[in-house]
């Protein structure tokens, strides 16, 4: 059965046709052709998939679609203003974050969360909280360097 | 230096696409109209298949079409073919038995291909595929290489008594022995190297899109090396001519060896698109990945070393059983052999090696490459054994491995395992290391975890690799059917900007910043205005891709070659503007100078007046500024160095903590810095996850029991410390950069100095052994049982 869902993507109103069985994380980008939150696994461990859904960082291959209904869904494509990186990004590219770049966003939008709830994450603050993302490339050293240096480049 | 050139920490190029979500990986790619796929995969380690009835997915609607492996063979599929062949000992072949992509009657793992079902959309394809009826009836299996070794075991395959596929050996048996009899000790050791799953963190995927008004085949890919892919699928599977069919490999997320292999879901979809006329997506799922992505290592081996009075290497004597599941994936039959063994001198001037191998077939997954290939298994084999050594005689970790170097003078180096060292410092990159490291400070921090309740030991390894297999007639004498040299093309532009054509395949190297900065070292021509092409067999003129850590040893030195010719034909250009002799021009911060004076052209014009040959030489000279070189390398490029490792042990839990770990490295010229560092954080991760975390497990039965990240686990964020690194560089002495390569070789050296030091930390109660991984639970019943 076809159920309508719509919600607000990166300030935009939007919506789309879905089963109500339908992911978050494939709306995303099947119906709406955000392809930069990504797919790693089907057991919600990778992270690959974070978005915000009314400024938390959730794994949207986590949610139904319908679940959205009425919610400010923010992406990757939402994050960089007016053809400004954020400082976040900035600091990504600064320090090496990435390497081939598939967990990138969803590292990005989960480091984001944290950074808004605590301004000044410690080390071991932020290895902690990125449990939830896997990355295969880096050994996450940058990735934390990039994280520390974007949350210190946010409060200034 | 150029300001972005050789040398320098340039930031990435590809990171603005990356860090916006502007990637464009497989899966985001659609195609108009296009169908989904949905691989049926066997649940079964080894069955017959005897019928499948897929009326009821038929009727299904938006389904269009069930295809099984009857339907292949009736359109003449091949078998996926494999690209290395190995000679028994007697020097007959090894057993090469055929793989069609979709099983044609027998099933040989739990995850092999049974039947593909085309629907409108995903979610239907799925749904269908339950509906398919395949009627199995059930063999024994034996999944593992113990299983498979077992008297009577069942036969993965009729023509391969026993399971094996081959057995093979390399080096000296008599000339061995007889180093043992002479031996004042010899140490040995039991070695398991664990099965593992590379878990890129892109699953595999593609895109099957044939153009019937054309009669031309597309295929979007995840893979590592385009050209490759469309050589033996087109030649060996479908045969479709070269011109016909077009492989194009977009961003990938990560390979890790997992992507080079050409895989049955590459050609399913490609001829299923001719087949229904429309395109063909299919994306895996993370448990797809598991149970079909080819998996790594699974040796088991016992290795024996001899040794003098004084603790020097005599001998070496290894034999060891490979798994290499149910089928030869491409290059399968190569990784426990010539990049094996051939590395078992390690950075030892050991006089005498000899090494069997007895590769198995299983009822598993199809085993090839994975970061390092072969040679983490022979450095954990050798690093393990050496550390053994060094406590059974007393002389100390440190002190072993100074002894037995090979010393700097002894370059270039015959090993007796076929390989010949070119260059290298081992002694120095040791220093470094144990600077670095503060290893002097150890019993001091030793001291200071005892005073918490914890266990401290320290471990490391001096390993060696090889890298960019070469030259392509050697290794073609050793079994290889392809070539291994790279092709690159510079095209300059009529306005000076540099377009860089790469055989190589970045997917995460950060290759689009480190040969823009080759082509701006060498032409002056400004950063931003360089662009690197990869991935398309529609653009790339020809390539072998990237693994093995050639991408700059082999690929970047095509570029230098192409470099060359377009410098020559540049100061032919300007020597004719100039009106000045050939030889008198020179290349001078992006200007073509004649020397001593100062008339000078700019770069830019050079390209101008190529493109616009108005004033130019058209008696002696073509027009146009783009060249290509193909190039070959004279030898394996030999990075190695010394890896340090500390970790605090809870003896209550079990639980091993790496508190420190410290790399020193030669990769010979480092080109861009930071990505050099990176590559090393990520490998030695690799490295501990073998360590600590990761293993593949069948059960007994043949079921993958560690198909999920439930189950299998990948190092975490919080798992790791912060990594020290650095490096010594001597030059590879065979190409004019002087590069070695770093991809790999933070997973060759850290497994083992990981478990050396987790032995350390427990040798004071008496534990003289630990596998990997050394998971809590393991490292706790060692501690009981020592105890006890």
């Amino acid at each position: 059965m076809s159920i309508t869902v719509s919600f607000t993507l990166n300030g935009e109103s939007v919506s789309a046709e879905v089963e109500s069985r339908t992911l978050l994380v494939d709306v995303i980008r099947d119906h709406l052709g955000r392809t930069g939150t990504h797919v790693g696994c089907d057991t919600s461990q990778c992270g690959a998939c974070v978005i915000h859904l009314d400024g938390r960082s959730v794994k949207s291959c986590t949610m139904l679609a319908v679940q959205a209904e009425g919610a400010n869904v923010g992406t990757i494509e939402g994050v960089a203003q007016n053809g400004n990186l954020h400082p976040m990004q900035e600091a990504f590219r600064e320090h090496h974050g990435l390497q081939c770049g598939f967990c990138t966003p969803g590292i990005i939008m989960s480091a984001l969360d944290l950074v808004k709830q605590n301004a000044d994450p410690s080390e071991k603050e932020i290895r902690e909280w990125l449990e939830g993302n896997l990355c295969r490339c880096t050994g996450y050293q940058n990735i934390v360097r990039a994280v520390k240096a974007g949350a210190i480049a946010m409060r200034s | 230096m150029t300001e972005n050139g050789i040398g320098a920490a340039v930031r990435r190029k590809e990171d603005q696409r990356f860090i916006t979500g502007k990637g464009q990986y497989t899966d985001d790619i659609n195609r108009p109209h296009q169908l989904h796929a949905h691989i049926i995969r066997s649940s079964l380690p080894h069955a017959r298949i005897k019928s499948i009835d897929a009326g009821a997915a038929l009727a299904m609607p938006g389904v269009v079409a069930v295809f099984t492996g009857k339907d292949m063979a009736d359109d003449g599929v091949g078998s996926l073919p494999c690209g290395w062949g190995i000679n028994n000992k007697d020097g007959s072949p090894m057993v090469e038995p055929p793989h069609l992509p979709l099983a044609p009657d027998t099933v040989r793992y739990v995850g092999d291909q049974v039947a593909v079902v085309l629907a409108e959309k995903r979610s239907i394809a799925r749904d269908a595929a339950e509906q398919v009826d395949v009627d199995y009836d059930e063999l024994p299996a034996a999944a593992s290489l113990s299983a498979a070794s077992a008297d009577g075991a069942p036969l993965v395959w009729e023509d391969a008594p026993g399971n094996v596929c081959f057995d093979w050996e390399i080096g000296d048996a008599a000339v061995t022995d007889a180093a043992f009899a002479n031996a004042a000790h010899v140490s040995s050791i039991d070695i398991v190297n664990s099965r593992l799953i590379p878990n890129a963190m892109e699953p595999r995927a593609g895109i099957g899109d044939y153009d019937s008004g054309k009669d031309e085949y597309t295929l979007y890919t995840t893979s590592q090396n385009p050209h490759v892919i469309r050589l033996l699928m087109g030649a060996y599977v479908l045969g479709i001519p070269e011109h016909k069919l077009r492989v194009i490999a977009p961003d990938v997320g990560g390979g890790f060896g997992s992507k080079i292999f050409h895989y049955a879901e590459e050609a399913i979809i490609t001829w299923a698109s001719k087949r229904v006329g429309r395109p063909v997506k299919w994306t895996a799922d993370r448990s797809e990945s598991f149970m079909s992505d080819a998996h790594g290592r699974d040796h088991i081996s016992h290795a024996e070393l001899a040794l003098s009075q004084d603790g020097d290497f005599l001998g070496l004597r290894v034999r060891t059983r490979a798994n290499l599941g149910a089928y030869l994936s491409t290059f399968g039959p190569s990784v426990p052999t010539y990049l094996y063994a051939t590395l078992l001198a390690g950075t030892y001037k050991t006089p005498a090696i000899y090494c069997e191998v007895k590769a198995m077939f299983t009822h598993s997954v199809p085993v090839d490459a994975y970061r390092g290939a072969g040679r983490p298994e022979a450095s954990y084999l050798l690093e393990r054994l050496v550390d053994r050594a060094a406590r059974e005689t007393g002389i100390g970790q440190v002190e072993i491995r100074r002894r037995n170097f090979i010393p700097q003078d002894a370059f270039p180096y015959q090993t007796p395992v076929a390989l010949e060292y070119d260059s290298g410092d081992y002694h120095t990159c040791l220093e470094k290391g144990l600077e670095l490291a503060d290893y002097a400070g150890f019993e001091q921090r030793c001291s200071e975890s005892a005073g918490r309740g914890k266990l401290r030991g320290v471990g490391m390894s001096t390993y060696i690799e090889a890298c960019g297999i070469a030259p392509s007639n050697v290794a073609g004498a050793l079994g290889a059917r392809a070539g291994l040299y790279e092709a690159g093309t510079i095209r300059v532009n009529p306005t000076g900007s540099v377009t860089v054509i790469t055989g190589s395949h970045s997917h995460g190297q950060g290759h689009e910043t480190t040969f823009a900065q080759l082509v701006t070292e060498a032409l002056g021509v400004d950063f931003d205005s360089i662009e690197v092409v990869h991935g398309d067999t529609g653009k790339v003129p020809f390539g072998m891709g990237t693994y093995g850590s050639r991408s700059l040893a082999v690929g970047g030195m095509a570029l230098m070659a192409a470099l060359e010719k377009i410098k020559t034909k540049a100061r032919k250009i300007a020597a004719h503007l100039l009106e000045a002799s050939e030889d008198d021009v020179e290349f001078v911060d992006g200007q073509l100078k004649v020397a001593g004076t100062d008339r000078a052209v700019a770069f830019g014009d050079v390209a101008l007046a190529a493109y616009v040959p108005h004033n130019y030489p058209l008696d002696v000279l073509e027009p146009g500024l783009e060249e290509t070189a193909f190039y070959d390398p004279k030898n394996f490029t030999f990075p190695g160095g010394c890896h340090i490792c500390e970790v605090e042990i809870d003896p209550d839990t079990g639980v091993v903590t790496v508190d420190r770990f410290t790399a020193a490295d030669d990769f010979g010229r480092i080109i861009n810095p930071m990505i050099v560092e990176g590559q090393v954080h990520g490998g030695v991760t690799q490295g501990i996850g073998q360590a600590l975390y990761e293993q593949c497990i069948y059960d007994e039965s043949g079921q993958l029991l560690t198909g999920s990240y439930m189950d299998y686990c990948l190092p975490k964020a919080d798992n790791l410390p912060n990594f020290q690194v650095t490096t010594n560089t001597t030059l590879c002495a065979h190409n004019a950069l002087g590069v070695k390569g770093c991809g790999e070789a933070g997973t060759i050296g850290s497994t083992p100095a990981v478990i050396n030091a987790v032995v350390d930390a427990l040798s004071d109660i008496g534990v003289t052994d630990m596998p990997i991984p050394a998971t809590p639970e393991r490292v706790w019943q060692a501690i009981r049982a020592a105890s006890a």
